[in-house]
């Protein structure tokens, strides 16, 4: 389980982008991070995982504060899919056997439980057919399902994803969103920062909403429609409606 | 054949392939020269008088040794380089190798004029302050790649000034500076290359051992640390061991950057960027090219001898340009 208690992430010292957050990531569950541009989620995201230092307060994953955790406990803990940006020429089953590297030791040679568990991680994030393709001729989609089941190959108990459905078409953003929601069914821990509001109503069990440096609310999809906090915070008109296929939410 | 198997193939074709040239090479890097050097007489012929052994053995033999070291040191390093750097224009000059050994042996030709002895000592210990004083800045403002790169070439501007004035002041340290700055093995012994060879032995082991750590540095410093690397001070560790590698081959063979720019970049394009079969590709690519430069820089105007350095920029450059030019085609 991972809280936080009176948590101050930022750059500078005497500006934090954002200052005591208190919250406890529900474990089991989808917990989505909404906010406008430059509110600080992806910063929050980013200290939680100890990629950069915390301006003040404590983060504590199952009792232990991360500050006394080394590097690699802290990645068989947790996972990060962050933004894609380098595509490296290597083999796709490369790529997801990095996700076994906070188990190995010295010199770093891989067992054959690790090549077992990135096929199980190939097969669960469906990219089981790409694994002998090179990371630079896959598409987008499929590039990020092997990031996905390098993530998967870790085998930690919370996934953060950091926008993981930018620059993917409708079917392969919906692919990621039903991914997170069996992952969270299956007891792993899913933190993910999205944009896009209507998604984030329908995957999240949880929602934190972030404004003016502060985290505003935190809690059910229904709640946190109900505030209306999300029309002040985006400046928009966010919708409910029923249909045959659940509770959809748009914007107008 | 699926896609694994035939990139492995290929793998395999091009690491054999470069072998047997390297080992051509080899051969035509002991047997051709001012003086052809028969190799059935030199190894089994009489022990007194015979000139092809002498020749072997104190001209030709450290003369590949050190084509073999200087090659593969510095295409390991340039590998190091450009994947820890995430730049592929990078080379050992990038981290202050090249300006902080070209200092040292400019202060060195102007203190002691005609000391030999003393070039290789001071070529290695240049490009290591040069390197740990570029590493040093970086780390203070957060050793991001940029700042790493930025870092270097403040310091290489910094010191091209101080060769600048060194040679200004004292006119005949040129000469011995332009040798060591055109780069190449004339006149090379086996104790030049003493100094040298531990630091690339345990420089290259180091980096096969560190080999993993180097592919997760491929993917970024927040992939990397998020799969349990740490990856600033892994980042530190490999660029000290490039410097290491550079600043040793740099000792004995002079400027030579040419080959950890371009034999990485040809290896990559050939192997892929896996470091398990880049840095193997990589180093008999480095210890075959400069092998075979050389040779050719002692035969194709025998008597004569020209530097191995501008025999490979004039060989090297345009086959590079052509690399581009194919690919620039859509031809890979």
């Amino acid at each position: 389980m991972i809280e936080i208690r009176n948590l101050s992430v930022g750059f500078s010292e005497s500006e934090p982008v954002l200052s005591d957050v208190d919250m406890t990531l529900p474990e089991g569950k989808v917990t989505v991070f909404l906010g406008p541009n430059g509110c600080g989620k992806t910063t929050l995201m980013r200290t939680i995982l100890g990629l950069q230092p915390s301006k003040k307060g404590t983060i504590l994953i199952d009792g232990q504060d991360i500050q006394t955790m080394s590097v690699r406990e802290r990645a068989q803990k947790m996972a990060y899919l962050s933004q894609s940006d380098s595509i490296p020429a290597i083999s796709v089953m490369k790529m997801v056997m990095h996700g076994r590297f906070p188990y190995l030791n010295y010199p770093r040679r891989y067992r054959d439980e690790d090549y077992r568990i990135a096929e199980e991680a190939l097969k669960a994030a469906d990219a089981y057919e790409l694994r002998h393709r090179s990371m630079t001729k896959l598409s987008g989609g499929q590039r990020q399902k092997v990031y996905l089941a390098m993530v998967l190959a870790q085998q930690t108990e919370t996934i953060f994803m950091d926008e993981p459905t930018t620059y993917l078409d409708a079917g392969h953003q919906l692919e990621v969103m039903r991914m997170a929601r069996r992952l969270a069914d299956d007891g792993h821990t899913v933190v993910m920062v999205l944009h896009e509001l209507s998604q984030a109503l329908r995957t999240a069990d949880t929602l934190a909403v972030f404004d003016h440096g502060r985290m505003r609310l935190m809690g059910t999809p229904d709640a946190v429609y109900d505030s209306g906090i999300l029309n002040e915070v985006f400046n928009v008109s966010v919708k409910r409606a029923e249909t045959e296929d659940g509770t959809i939410y748009y914007c107008v | 054949m699926n896609n694994s198997q035939k990139y492995s193939t290929r793998r395999t074709k091009v690491l054999l392939l470069t072998a047997l040239l390297l080992v051509l090479g080899s051969l035509a890097c002991l047997c051709c020269g001012a003086e052809a050097v028969d190799l059935r007489k030199a190894l089994f012929g009489e022990t007194v008088g015979n000139t092809s052994k002498l020749i072997l053995l104190y001209v030709r033999l450290p003369r590949l040794c050190a084509c073999l070291l200087a090659g593969s040191a510095l295409a390991t390093a340039g590998v190091v380089i450009q994947t820890v750097l995430a730049n592929p224009l990078a080379a050992p000059g990038t981290i202050g190798v090249n300006s902080g050994a070209g200092l040292m042996v400019a202060l060195c030709a102007a203190i002691a004029p005609g000391n030999l002895k003393l070039v290789p000592v001071a070529a290695l210990i240049g490009a290591f302050l040069g390197t740990m004083l570029v590493m040093t800045i970086a780390e203070k403002t957060g050793a991001s790649r940029m700042t790493l790169v930025l870092a270097g070439m403040a310091i290489s501007t910094v010191f091209s000034a101080g060769i600048d004035a060194v040679v200004t002041f004292v006119p005949d340290a040129l000469t011995g500076y332009s040798d060591f700055r055109i780069g190449g093995f004339s006149g090379i012994g086996m104790n030049r290359l003493k100094v040298a060879v531990w630091p690339i032995v345990i420089g290259i082991v180091l980096v096969w051992l560190l080999r993993n750590e180097l592919d997760l540095l491929m993917l970024g410093t927040d992939r990397a640390t998020s799969l349990g690397l740490p990856a600033k001070k892994m980042r530190i560790l490999l660029l000290a061991l490039a410097s290491l590698l550079a600043g040793a081959a740099v000792s004995f063979a002079g400027l030579l950057g040419f080959v950890g720019l371009i034999i990485p970049h040809i290896m990559r394009r050939l192997v892929g960027e896996e470091s398990s079969c880049l840095l193997p590709a990589s180093m008999l690519g480095g210890a075959t090219v400069l092998t075979v430069c050389d040779t050719l820089s002692r035969t194709l105007f025998a008597p004569y001898e020209l530097p191995v350095g501008i025999v490979m920029s004039l060989l090297g450059g345009p086959f590079f340009v052509w690399l581009l030019w194919r690919r620039k085609g859509g031809h890979r």
